[in-house]
């Protein structure tokens, strides 16, 4: 199995705006980092331009993010321990706060890509009904075929 | 405070154990008995055994690997190599229990969205701790503070993140806190010949100094202010 991962933001300003420059700047740079990351497997693009983000039905401020990666680890590596992380300490001046998750994984088969419809249901579900083996966060993780969490 | 933590730093009771554990510790890599027994200055053998009895203490881990360019026949068996055990050992007597609190705390801040106010305190804790400390240099200061600094390619790293438990449950908090308490301990010395910036990389800490002269030299020498 391979692990699935959509993250969304809710942009304070017109992604083409000033507001939003350094955080345009490094789209390149830190897709490259994730593209040759150790596990990366595949991400979901609207063109080889990575400052081209994905449009979508669910609003023009929302920028979504979906991935495949080969475990956690692969994944946690790239977001927290890799320069992404810069781009997480700097979130506030480019996206809103939420009060709910912004961000999940879910267990694909190999070779299965998601669709950003399937990867925005199983957000709803993780924000109604909270994680479960269908919907999951880092703190809350279940392993494949796990019905209850992994302690951390 | 579990009972086996106590009995691996008994372990450790023997000074020629505690140069062997520091000095592998220090390398941040596979290390081989010849290599250990050299900077210890005793006999391989002797190495070996006390190696050995840290392996079993858990303080370090073994593995077999081939040292040298040399493969195929003739190239001999693969050398045991050691290198710092993962888990953490925590000592306190009487029993102390700050890492659940520190949990628990990192938790509220996390909802209250205080990013900014924890980074704040973190600057001016390490401002502190740098006036406060008999350190004058960086890396000295960073030593102390359980950092383990090393250079590399004209920048200091760290190898060790004294927050780690924290690091893993709330990275974007704790990193940027731990980048705000280095900048802070910059400040407290003095010393603006660097910048502290996040530079993550599995398995250190997450941030780095950059010199602020491009050659890439590192500075030496004392630069805190002594105002006292």
């Amino acid at each position: 199995m391979h692990l699935a991962q959509l993250n969304v933001a809710h942009l304070i300003a017109p992604i083409d705006g000033p507001e939003l420059a350094d955080f345009v700047a490094a789209l390149e740079p830190v897709y490259a980092i994730a593209d040759s990351a150790p596990g990366f497997v595949w991400r979901m693009k609207r063109s080889d331009d990575p400052t081209e983000v994905i449009v979508h039905e669910y609003g023009d401020d929302l920028l979504v993010n979906v991935s495949i990666w080969e475990s956690r680890e692969a994944l946690w590596n790239f977001v927290y321990r890799s320069p992404h992380l810069e781009l997480l300490r700097r979130r506030r001046e480019w996206f809103l706060r939420t009060a709910v998750p912004y961000t999940l994984m879910w267990w694909v088969p190999e070779g299965h890509t998601p669709t950003l419809g399937e990867a925005m249901e199983r957000l709803e579900s993780l924000r109604t009904r909270g994680p479960g083996p269908e919907a999951f966060t880092f703190k809350e993780f279940y392993e494949p075929g796990a019905s209850e969490p992994s302690l951390p | 405070m579990k009972s086996d933590d106590l009995e691996s730093m008994s372990v450790l009771a023997d000074p020629v154990r505690r140069d062997l554990y520091r000095f592998v510790a220090a390398q941040g890599r596979d290390v081989g008995r010849n290599e250990a027994a050299e900077a210890a200055g005793i006999q391989r053998t002797l190495a070996a055994f006390h190696l050995d009895k840290l392996v079993d203490a858990g303080l370090l881990e073994a593995d077999f690997r081939r040292l040298g360019e040399r493969r195929g026949p003739g190239s001999g068996r693969p050398a045991k190599v050691y290198r710092r055990g993962g888990p953490e050992r925590t000592v306190s007597l009487p029993p102390r229990d700050y890492r659940t609190l520190a949990l628990v705390l990192a938790e509220v801040v996390d909802r209250l969205d205080g990013d900014q106010e924890g980074q704040e305190a973190a600057r001016r804790t390490g401002e502190r701790l740098a006036a406060a400390s008999e350190h004058t240099t960086l890396t000295d200061v960073l030593a102390e503070r359980g950092y383990e600094p090393y250079e590399e390619g004209g920048r200091i790293r760290l190898r060790n993140c004294p927050f780690h438990v924290l690091a893993e449950t709330h990275p974007v908090l704790v990193c940027s806190m731990n980048l705000a308490m280095c900048e802070g301990l910059l400040r407290g010395l003095g010393e603006d010949r660097f910048t502290a910036a996040l530079d993550a990389r599995p398995g250190e800490c997450c941030v780095a100094f950059v010199a602020e002269d491009i050659t890439g030299h590192i500075p030496e020498g004392p630069s805190k202010n002594n105002q006292d």
